[in-house]
């Protein structure tokens, strides 16, 4: 059975962004999938709580994409986390609603593959510095998938920003597929 | 104008002037002072006044003008809950008391229609004494305070049954009277007089609502219409207009004008021009009310007093005595709690101005003779004066008491009038500020003076009040001692900075957040040191000048961070011009002039800062060396 999928993008400066954009467009206009741009949605960071808990509910797969900024993700994800995945709602007494569903991060870092280990100078794995993006989910009663991350974007070709655009692209279509 | 009236006028001035502020001052209060003052230059003294009666005729009008601002201050929802205390403890008030002195009389040995005569009388307190005296406390919006003014409302009210009474119990005692009648019965010829006692009823029902009716839909187009006029004391004119000719028709059909006006105020309170009725009417009823309570000191009889003294003592002991225990026993029994009933007694424990009336119409009709009338005027006279004593005792030895045991319980029935901000200016751009805090749970008190912004509002059910809020009288009515913040909106630059200075000036407890119509204004603003303000063209310019950048592509979030940044330099650039505003005009202009250039730096740099931009070195960042 096909699943629905929600992308809930952040990307404070989008006009300088390359990787990001391109990951954007790929998967623009795909059948089963809803993108939502968060920072074009809620420039002043005021998110619209019961808007967003809707679309939560109309969707199976919940992808946070957004380019990893300071091992994290840039502040109006955090906030829509804040605000929206509310006592009740997302956890807590009563907080059911979002049990069963499946969450992807998706996400970009400067850094290279070799630097997020324990030797390297980042120290910490991927799984390590994404554990609140894996214990948020588990609170609300989700899934959450193998993360899909693209490292050291610099340092990539134009040729290769396609590759992992289309690589992206057959991500998401594998989750519209259900699995 | 006569000499002799110069005279009277200055002696009762200077009376006031000199007494007043000492008792005042003494802690005693205003209403004692008044009371000496008469007392010291009346007939028993100084002997310097003339005919103490006239001087109390004219001045029973700062009564009806007292109740008018009274009922003003009192929405008729809030006189609905309170139907049951004037109804339930003002009956049982009168009752009682009556019922006490009566016995007392018999026991005198008193004829029983005399006796149930002097029980009627003496069960009236004085209105203007206890409302002035509570209000000077500012308790009148507690439960105790209530309870009085419930009380007293209701003596209002039974005057006129008792007046119609008198007539019968002086037939009944055998006394002179002719038939019981309108005429008689009220003192004054009431014009009904000749009409059978039905169309009396139903003339003085009519009257009643005529006046509620003309109030409440026909007065505020005649405001608006003066208003608009600009002419300022022709308001004060219809505002004394509507309380006399109110008090005149309630004569005419033998009611109280008191309690007509209070009506007629009550009805009023509703109105969007409540508190400029309120600002004009308040000093002549300060003014009267005062001549009041000196016409009542003059008119006490001190030669009397002296020749006998046991009498007057045991009379003025009995009246206190039996009124205080009745009071207070009543105040248990409706729980009103220990602290509030004793309030309610030492406060209504006296005769009243209505007792003068019925003494005088006791002695008219034969009930009363000279012997018993004139030591009870005297009795009630001073009983007069022992209250705000009375009252002052409870204040310092009773009170504290009770403060500690129940420390919040007065504060309970207070009527939030009291908002904790004062909105001057509902136009185009206060509005949506009061709409903002309203929405927000927050009571505003709004005043604007454009009477048709007034009206217009208000069919969209948004309540604000017709007034210049640059009167300091109509900014204390609108509550601005008790207010915490002042918001200034009115779109005229030199009528904010006079409203800023009298708001500085008269309430500096306030804490003031203006707006700015331009930047010489915002100036203006900053050397008054009136720091919270906005430009009020500034927030919609910007907002538009963002959607342009959006509109010229810009990412939304883009948009808001160069307004952002915008506007952190405009206001810095406003603050630090601020200072050479009023100085050196070649300085200020070539101030502004680097404003400007170092505006457009501070955009060029922002190009340069790229947000969130930088060169990232995450790709090669290790941690630094040490
Ligand atoms: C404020 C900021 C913080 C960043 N923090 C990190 C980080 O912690 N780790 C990392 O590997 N890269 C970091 N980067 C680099 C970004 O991850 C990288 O620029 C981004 O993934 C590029 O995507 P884009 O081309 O879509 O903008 C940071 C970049 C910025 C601007």
């Amino acid at each position: 059975m096909a699943s629905r999928v929600l992308i809930l993008f952040a990307h404070p400066a989008l006009h300088r962004s390359r990787i990001n954009a391109a990951l954007m467009e790929a998967v623009q206009g795909m059948e089963g999938v809803t993108f939502r741009d968060l920072y074009e949605e809620y420039p002043t960071l005021h998110v619209d709580v019961e808007t967003e808990q809707e679309l939560l509910l109309e969707h199976d797969v919940i992808v946070w994409q957004h380019p990893f900024y300071w091992y994290s993700a840039p502040a109006l994800l955090k906030e829509w986390q804040d605000v929206v995945l509310e006592y009740g709602f997302a956890y807590g007494e009563g907080g059911t609603r979002l049990v069963g569903k499946r969450v992807l991060s998706a996400l970009t870092t400067g850094g290279p593959e070799e630097a997020y280990q324990k030797t390297g100078y980042n120290r910490f794995t991927m799984r390590e510095l994404l554990a609140p993006f894996a214990q948020t989910s588990f609170l609300c009663g989700m899934e959450y998938l193998e993360p899909f991350i693209i490292h050291g974007v610099r340092g990539l070709t134009a040729e290769q920003v396609q590759e992992w655009a289309q690589r992206y692209r057959a991500r998401i279509a594998a989750l519209v597929a259900g699995d | 104008m006569s000499q002799d009236f110069l005279f009277q006028a200055v002696i009762y001035l200077l009376a006031a002037v000199v007494a007043v502020p000492v008792a005042k001052r003494a802690g005693l209060g205003s209403v004692l002072g008044y009371l000496l003052a008469g007392v010291v230059i009346g007939p028993s003294v100084l002997n310097l006044v003339g005919q103490v009666e006239d001087v109390q005729h004219v001045a029973e009008f700062g009564v009806v003008m007292m109740l008018f601002v009274v009922g003003l201050e009192l929405r008729p929802s809030l006189l609905w809950r309170l139907r049951g205390p004037i109804l339930g403890t003002g009956s049982a008030q009168v009752v009682f008391t009556a019922a006490g002195v009566t016995g007392l009389g018999l026991l005198c040995g008193l004829a029983w229609p005399v006796a149930l005569t002097v029980g009627l009388t003496l069960a009236m307190s004085s209105t203007a004494i206890v409302i002035q005296s509570l209000a000077e406390r500012g308790v009148l919006n507690t439960r105790g305070g209530q309870a009085c003014f419930s009380v007293l409302l209701f003596q209002d009210i039974a005057v006129i049954p008792i007046l119609a009474v008198l007539p019968w119990l002086a037939e009944i005692n055998g006394g002179s009277a002719g038939h019981g009648g309108g005429a008689e019965a009220h003192g004054h010829e009431s014009a009904l007089a000749h009409l059978p006692p039905w169309a009396q009823t139903l003339s003085t029902i009519g009257a009643v609502v005529a006046v509620v009716i003309v109030t409440h839909y026909f007065l505020r187009y005649v405001f608006r219409y003066v208003a608009a006029s600009k002419l300022r004391e022709m308001f004060t004119v219809v505002a004394l207009l509507v309380v006399a000719g109110v008090a005149w028709l309630m004569h005419l059909v033998g009611l109280s004008a008191a309690l007509g006006t209070f009506i007629a105020g009550v009805v009023l309170a509703e109105s969007e021009y409540r508190h400029q009725l309120e600002a004009d009417v308040e000093p002549f009823k300060g003014l009267l009310l005062g001549l009041f309570f000196i016409a009542v000191g003059a008119g006490l009889n001190l030669g009397l007093v002296a020749a006998q003294p046991g009498l007057i003592a045991s009379l003025v002991i009995g009246l206190v005595g039996v009124k205080f225990l009745v009071l207070l026993l009543l105040g248990l029994g409706f729980r009103l709690g220990a602290g509030s009933s004793l309030l309610f007694a030492c406060a209504l424990a006296q005769g009243g101005e209505f007792c003068f009336v019925l003494l005088g119409m006791g002695g008219q009709l034969g009930l009363l003779t000279p012997d018993v009338s004139a030591p009870l005027s005297a009795a009630v006279a001073l009983s007069m004066t022992l209250t705000p004593l009375l009252l002052i005792v409870n204040d310092r030895l009773i009170q504290p008491r009770f403060a500690k045991l129940t420390p919040k319980r007065e504060a309970d029935a207070v009527e939030s009038h009291d908002n904790p901000i004062i909105l001057a200016g509902f136009g185009r751009f206060g509005h949506i500020v009061g709409r903002l805090l309203q929405a927000n749970g927050f009571g505003v008190t709004v005043l604007d003076n454009d009477p048709d912004q007034v009206e217009m509002l208000g069919r969209f059910g948004l309540r604000s009040f017709y007034g210049d809020a640059s009167r300091a009288d109509l900014l204390a009515a609108a509550g601005a001692e008790k207010a915490r913040l002042f918001v200034c909106a009115v779109d005229d630059e030199a009528k904010s900075l006079e409203i800023v200075d009298l708001v500085q000036h008269e309430f500096p407890h306030l804490r003031i957040l203006a707006r700015a119509v331009n930047r010489n204004h915002a100036y203006e603003l900053i050397k008054r040191g009136v720091s919270d303000f906005r430009r009020d063209t500034l927030g919609s310019a910007l907002d538009l000048g963002t959607d342009v950048l959006r509109a010229m592509g810009f990412r939304a979030h883009r948009a808001v961070r160069a307004t952002e940044l915008f506007r952190c330099y405009e206001e810095e650039s406003v603050r630090e011009l601020a200072e050479h505003a009023s100085g050196d005009q070649a300085t200020y202009i070539s101030m502004a002039r680097q404003h400007l250039e170092n505006l457009e730096s501070v955009f060029r740099q922002d190009l340069k800062r790229h947000h969130l931009d930088t060169e990232d070195a995450w790709d090669t960042a290790g941690p630094k060396e040490t």
